[in-house]
């Protein structure tokens, strides 16, 4: 199984990680890939830590992914991306929205959030991408796409064509959102 | 296509007429998508233990039902469960109950498989997509060649985890015909002693079906290691020792004898790698095998991975570079605009010791909000509330309960008759966000539509209470934080039972618009603060003022209520 990559999505309930894990599924399904991918319902949407594992290639046996195993994080928040860090393995790719959303125990004082994460989580690899996927989607007229605009920025990094992750799209996102998602995506794309 | 997609799916192409269910996580995207099949006649019962029996119903009229429902609903659906064993089937009935293995969204974790040996009835287990559809056409060709309701068991990483599924077409399945048979669908004791023999003949046969079950499976690779799994732990097992032999266990009760005497005799060593209980185990070690390793190397709790059994069988460890730093845990939080959000202000405001329940308002129990002393299960708020009255009136003089529509509906109208018939005072909050919010918006009886979207007949809460006899009804918004708190002090000061309908909607329904767009200004803002207590999720604090997160923020209001000196707008 040693063929297989493993891709992690991580960010805060209400984020709209679960559709960009449906993209990137729907996109491996279609290239003929054994793929398993583990979601969050329920109780943890309600602005709760979340997490999507994605796991493909020629047979996938577990939906999770092991620590120190992931080829890539995506990671939708900043406290998020430290959060799960340690899941990354040598040298992948951690992609990070320079977002900040506090958790509750931050807001009644009780922690306190920690500082200067993008040094930090340049402990668990070299290999950092940075970006400010918020602007990028009300760039595309929409702050909701963020979530497609950081799997523009996240597509580069993979071995497949624009064209097949925009199809991918128009496949997973309802019809009339089709158009901003486009425009997040290509802006996460050209970045 | 999401494991829960698949059992529908599954359902659809077993020629399934008949389902009927409670919502819970992770059962629940079953029964919704099912209720997309024309061919099938779905709907949300009011709680499990109904859902089980119409699903009952319908097999004795003829044609292969079911119902879904999570662990702890199969607590509620015990009773029909373990009868029905005894009467058997007549078109073929199936039962999901979902475990939740890491507590991902439940009040406890506890062990399905153990009520298939209690019930003596068959249990299945897929550990993916694919098997889950095609598990749950092979439980109806069980179901009715043993005469028998089957448990399809599932778990939160099966039920929510994707992987690739081959569609089949429906096959229309001819209803049996009904035949009146008190022998069989009547128990009472002199029946049920009889059947009773039946059901240990059937338990008997059903081991023997399991020795040659393409549900139990050999896979022999290297011998020197052998696990015996089942579900999602296979995947596990199989990802961390692959070249391991495997026998993997799809029906987990009742087990097959022979199969795995011969397993285990021709490996050299033997792990039995299951989450939870070590129920395979037992079973393993009471047919005379002790010389193996179940939960000696494995916790009893929560979930297993890939890297567990790496290192429990193999020795290795994982390598990657630690977190040293404690950083903030990000907890469930109500979402912004959230209607519970006032009451709890008020309760918490009010000091008051409050009976919980279980649904997103659950969450009114952590910091600021502060404000639930008890959880247990569904419908134990009003029933705990009368207890502490019978117990503690001193406690009780400040003591109340608060449940949701869908909790009230499901188990709190019963215990609300124990408070009215046995002479009780507790007051009594029912939360009425005119939908089922915790499980994902699904439809129940108060909210007038069914579960394919139907209008339909609606509960009237404030009737139903008056005819249980309670005579103090009110109804407050609990955005209006000065009206609930007199309305709660006015009716807690009463030596009757009172229940207070907190009435506004989910602020996830597409109904609910706030508008205006809700404004600090900064000069007139003091930083005291008071706007915190909400536990709002887009209210922080920035040099000393009290700042929005816009992109958080639904413009509901609430804080704007709540300021003092009127520094936030609306
Ligand atoms: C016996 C049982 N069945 C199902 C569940 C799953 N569950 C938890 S809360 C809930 C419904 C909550 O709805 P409601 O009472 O309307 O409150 P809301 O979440 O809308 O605030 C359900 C179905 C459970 N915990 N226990």
């Amino acid at each position: 199984m040693s063929d297989t990559k493993s891709i992690m999505i991580v960010g805060v309930g209400g984020q709209g990680t679960l559709l960009a894990s449906r993209i990137l599924g729907n996109l491996l399904i279609k290239k003929g890939y054994d793929v398993k991918m583990s979601e969050v319902h329920g109780m943890a949407q309600r602005g709760g830590s979340v997490v999507t594992y994605v796991r493909y290639g020629k047979s996938v046996a577990s939906p999770i992914v092991s620590i120190g195993e992931a080829d890539i994080i995506l990671a939708f928040e900043e406290l998020e991306a430290l959060r799960w860090a340690e899941y990354i393995k040598k040298d992948g790719k951690i992609i990070m929205n320079k977002q900040v959303i506090e958790p509750m125990p931050v807001i009644t004082g009780a922690m306190e959030y920690p500082e200067n994460i993008s040094e930090k989580i340049r402990e668990f690899s070299s290999n950092i991408v940075e970006v400010d996927a918020l602007s990028l989607a009300l760039k595309a007229g929409n702050a909701k796409a963020v979530n497609v605009a950081l799997i523009g920025v996240m597509a580069k990094s993979t071995d497949f064509s624009q064209e097949e992750w925009l199809d991918a799209i128009k496949e997973t996102v309802p019809e009339k959102f089709v158009d901003v998602n486009i425009k997040a995506f290509n802006e996460g794309y050209n970045k | 296509m999401l494991g829960n997609e698949a059992v529908a799916r599954g359902l659809y192409e077993a020629g399934v007429s008949v389902v009927s269910s409670y919502p819970g996580t992770p059962s629940t995207e079953i029964t919704e998508c099912v209720a997309k099949f024309n061919e099938i006649d779905a709907e949300w019962a009011p709680n499990e233990k109904v859902a089980l029996e119409v699903a009952i119903g319908s097999s004795i009229s003829g044609v292969r039902s079911f119902a879904a429902m999570k662990h702890v609903g199969l607590n509620v659906a015990a009773d029909p469960l373990f009868t029905a064993s005894y009467t058997g089937v007549n078109g073929g009935l199936v039962l999901v109950v979902a475990d939740d293995q890491g507590l991902h969204s439940s009040q406890n974790e506890q062990d399905s498989r153990n009520y298939a040996l209690a019930a003596k009835l068959p249990m299945v287990e897929p550990s993916d997509s694919m098997e889950a559809k095609e598990y749950t056409k092979l439980c109806y060709e069980i179901s009715e060649k043993f005469d028998t309701p089957v448990i399809l068991r599932m778990s939160t990483r099966v039920s929510h985890s994707q992987s690739i599924v081959e569609l089949n077409d429906r096959t229309e399945v001819q209803p049996k015909e009904y035949k009146k048979d008190i022998q069989k669908y009547v128990m009472m004791p002199a029946m049920a002693k009889k059947r009773h023999i039946v059901v240990e003949e059937r338990i008997c046969n059903l081991r023997e079906y399991a020795e040659t079950s393409p549900l139990n499976r050999v896979e022999y690779n290297d011998k020197k290691i052998g696990i015996i799994t089942s579900g999602i732990a296979y995947q596990y097992a199989k990802e961390a020792v692959p070249n391991a032999s495997f026998l993997k266990l799809g029906m987990v009760h009742p087990m097959p004898e022979k199969l795995i005497k011969d397993f285990c005799e021709a490996c050299e060593v033997v792990y039995v790698c299951e989450e939870l209980d070590d129920f395979i185990e037992t079973y393993i070690r009471k047919i005379g095998i002790t010389n193996i390793h179940g939960k000696d190397v494995f916790s009893r709790l929560g979930e297993l991975s890939a890297e567990i059994v790496r290192e429990k069988i193999l020795g290795i460890k994982p390598e990657y570079t630690p977190l040293t730093e404690q950083i903030p845990v990000r907890p469930p939080v109500l979402c912004p605009g959230c209607p519970h959000r006032g009451i709890f202000y008020v309760l918490n405001k009010l000091k008051l010791t409050v009976s919980g329940d279980i649904g997103c308002y659950t969450l009114g129990s952590m910091a600021p909000l502060s404000a639930i002393d008890t959880c247990i299960c569904m419908g134990a708020s009003i029933s705990s509330a009368h207890g502490i009255f019978k117990g503690n009136k001193e406690l009780a003089k400040k003591n109340v309960a608060v449940i949701g529509d869908s909790t009230f509906i499901h188990s709190g109208i019963t215990s609300l008759i124990d408070i009215t018939y046995n002479q009780g005072a507790s007051t009594v909050i029912i939360l009425d966000n005119s939908i089922t919010g915790m499980t994902g918006h699904q439809q129940n009886p108060t909210t007038g539509y069914t579960l394919k979207g139907d209008p339909t007949a609606k509960v009237d809460l404030e009737a139903l209470c008056k005819s249980i006899g309670v005579t103090n009804i009110r109804v407050a918004d609990p955005f209006d934080v000065e009206e609930m708190e007199k309305v709660i002090k006015e009716e807690l000061a009463k030596d009757e039972p009172s229940v207070i309908i907190s009435r506004r909607p989910c602020a996830l329904l597409k109904s609910v618009k706030y508008d205006n767009n809700v404004k600090v200004d900064a000069n007139k803002c003091i930083g005291c603060k008071m706007c915190m207590k909400i536990g709002c999720p887009a209210i922080t604090m920035k040099d000393g003022k009290m700042v929005i997160n816009e992109t958080l923020c639904n413009n509901c209001g609430l804080c704007s209520n709540i300021c003092k000196i009127g520094a936030i707008s609306k």
